[in-house]
C-alpha cells in the first residue's frame, strides 16, 4: 500500500485549515481508511489544541533525533493518526536543507504504511509551506467567503499552478452561509485564474474544482470550544454532512 | 476576594519599604492616595514600582526589557492573526561627537530632544522604547508595507530639523539612521531574530552615508488590483435566480 498524500493550505490563517484537517481525517477514518495527519504548521501547531491532545514527542523530536517516527506517532480520537509538530520550533519560513530532508524523509517513511496521509501546512505562502505541499500528490485550498480569506487563496491557488505546475487544486469553502455559495466562490476564483493564469506559460490546464462546503453551523464553535470533532460530536448536523461528502468525494 | 486577604493585613506592617518608597519619591512618582499599608495603598506603590522599571528614566521611554515583551506580544499577533507589523531600529548619527566635544550633559540633552521627536512622529498606539545608549526602537503594530518608509521618514525628518539647545549659545543638530524589518506573517518568530534583521538595515543605513532609512526587501503583493477587481467584481452569488 502506498497512501494518498494531500496537503491541506490556505494562504490566511484562521479559517479552519486545521478543523478540516481533523475531521477529514476522522471521515475518512469512519469510511475504513487508515489515515496519519501530519502537521506541518512547524511553529504555530494547533492540531494538539484542536484534538486536546498533550504531545510529549512531536515532529521537532524525530528532526532532532531526539526519538523515533513510531514513537512520534500517536493515535488520535477519531480513530486515525497525528504527527504533531509542537509549538516551540522557531521561524520555520526559511526553508533550509534540513528542514527539506527532514520533511520530505518523514513523508516517504509513512507512505507505505497509511491508505491517506493528511499535510496540515501552515498559514502563508512561504517557503516551507510551499515545500510541505510539494510534498503532496494532492492540495485542498480552505477558504472562507470573507474578501481576505479568498484573496489569500487565490494567491495560493496561483502559485501553485505557476510555481509547482499543478494542473488541479481542489476547493473547500468552510464557513458558508448558504448551499450552493460554494460552487459561486469557485466559479469567480476559476474566471480570475483562466485570465490571469491559464492564459500564461506553465499555467495551461489548469483547473479549480470544489470538492466540498462546510455550512456556518453552530455545532462547529461548540465542538472546537469544547476541543473535541465535529464528526463525533454532532455527526448528523449539517457542516458533519459537508465534510462526510467531502470524504466521499476523495473517496469516488 | 476581600474577606480573604483581611487577615494577612497585620503582617504587612512588617514589610521592609524605606528603599522602595525612596526610590519613588526620587523619581517623582505620585504616591498612591490611600491608607498606608491598606491593599489598595501597597497595590499603588506596586504599579508604581512596576511603571518605573518599565521605563527609560532620562527620557521617559519604554527601556529595552519592557520593549522585549511589547515584541514578544507583536509576534504572537502576527503569527496567529497575520497582523502586519514593523520594527525600526534608531541610532543618532555620530553621537560620540556630542559626547566628546560637548559633555555628556549635551549628550543627554540630545537622547531626551531625539526621543521627544521620534515619539511625536508615530501614532499613539506605536511603541517607542530607549534600548541603549543613543539607541531607540519603535514596533508600530498593524503598519501596512507602504506606510513604513513614509513613517521612517517622518522620523528622520523630525530629527533632522531639531535645533537643540545644550548650553547657552550652543545649538546642535543631530541626525538620525533607522533600519526597518517587518516581521514574517503566519511565521512564529522571536524577538531576537526580528531584531537582528532590523538591525542588518539600521547597520546598511550607517554604511550608506547615515541620515537615512533602509528597509529588509518586502515580497511584493502576489495578487494585483487587476486580479482583485476581477475577483470581487461580482457578488458572488450567481447562482440564485
Amino acid at each position: 500500500m502506498t497512501a494518498r498524500t494531500l496537503a491541506v493550505t490556505s494562504g490566511k490563517g484562521g479559517v479552519g485549515k486545521t478543523f478540516i484537517t481533523a475531521n477529514l481525517a476522522c471521515a475518512l477514518a469512519a469510511r475504513g481508511q487508515k489515515v496519519l495527519v501530519l502537521d506541518a504548521d512547524l511553529g504555530l501547531a494547533n492540531l494538539d489544541v484542536v484534538l486536546n491532545l498533550h504531545p510529549k514527542l512531536t515532529l521537532h523530536d524525530v528532526f532532532t533525533e531526539k526519538c523515533t517516527l513510531e514513537q512520534a506517532i500517536v493515535p488520535a480520537p477519531g480513530g486515525f493518526f497525528v504527527l504533531l509538530a509542537g509549538s516551540g520550533m522557531v521561524e520555520y519560513s526559511r526553508l533550509t536543507p534540513e528542514v527539506r530532508e527532514n520533511l520530505l524523509r518523514i513523508i516517504e517513511q509513512v507512505k507505505p504504511r497509511y491508505d491517506w496521509v493528511l499535510i496540515d501546512t501552515g498559514a502563508g505562502i512561504s517557503d516551507v509551506v510551499l515545500y510541505s505541499v510539494s510534498l503532496a500528490q494532492d492540495v485542498l485550498v480552505v477558504a472562507t467567503p470573507e474578501p481576505t480569506s479568498l484573496t489569500d487563496a487565490y494567491a495560493t491557488i496561483k502559485v501553485l499552478a505557476m510555481q509547482q505546475e499543478r494542473r488541479q487544486v481542489g476547493l473547500v469553502l468552510n464557513q458558508a452561509s448558504r448551499t450552493g455559495e460554494g460552487r459561486g466562490i469557485c466559479t469567480q476564483l476559476g474566471n480570475v485564474l483562466a485570465r490571469f493564469v491559464s492564459a500564461r506559460p506553465g499555467g495551461q490546464n489548469f483547473r479549480l474544482e470544489l470538492w466540498g462546503e462546510v455550512a456556518a453551523d453552530a455545532t462547529v464553535r461548540q465542538a472546537v470550544l469544547k476541543r473535541q470533532l465535529l464528526m463525533e460530536q454532532f455527526p448528523g448536523c449539517e457542516a458533519a454532512q459537508g465534510l462526510k461528502a467531502l470524504a466521499g468525494k476523495l473517496l469516488a | 476576594m476581600t474577606p480573604a486577604t483581611a487577615p494577612l493585613l497585620p503582617a504587612l506592617r512588617e514589610l521592609k519599604l524605606d528603599d522602595a518608597l525612596a526610590l519613588l519619591e526620587q523619581a517623582g512618582a505620585l504616591l498612591p492616595d490611600a491608607e498606608p499599608y491598606s491593599v489598595r495603598w501597597l497595590q499603588g506603590i506596586i504599579d508604581a514600582l512596576a511603571d518605573l522599571s518599565a521605563r527609560d528614566p532620562m527620557t521617559g521611554l519604554v527601556n529595552r526589557r519592557s520593549f522585549e515583551m511589547a515584541l514578544e506580544r507583536e509576534i504572537d499577533r502576527v503569527a496567529r492573526a497575520g497582523d502586519v507589523a514593523l520594527l525600526l531600529l534608531l541610532d543618532i548619527d555620530h553621537f560620540k561627537r556630542v559626547n566628546d566635544s560637548h559633555g555628556h550633559a549635551a549628550g543627554d540633552g540630545v537622547i531626551k530632544a531625539v526621543a521627544e521627536a521620534i515619539q511625536q512622529a508615530v501614532r499613539p498606539m506605536d511603541t517607542v522604547a530607549r534600548t541603549g545608549g543613543e539607541e531607540f526602537a519603535v514596533v508600530l503594530p498593524n503598519c501596512p508595507s507602504s506606510f513604513g518608509p513614509t513613517v521612517a521618514e517622518r522620523i528622520r525628518a523630525n530629527v533632522a530639523a531639531l535645533s537643540i539647545a545644550v548650553s547657552p549659545g550652543v545649538i546642535l543638530g543631530v541626525t538620525v539612521s533607522l533600519g526597518g524589518a517587518y516581521a514574517p506573517q503566519w511565521v512564529r518568530s522571536s524577538p531576537l531574530l526580528w531584531m537582528e534583521r532590523a538591525d542588518r538595515q539600521l547597520y546598511r543605513a550607517k554604511a550608506e552615508g547615515r541620515n537615512r532609512a533602509c528597509f529588509e526587501p518586502q515580497v511584493e503583493s502576489l495578487v494585483s488590483a487587476d486580479e482583485k477587481s476581477l475577483l470581487f467584481a461580482q457578488p458572488m452569488d450567481e447562482d440564485s435566480p
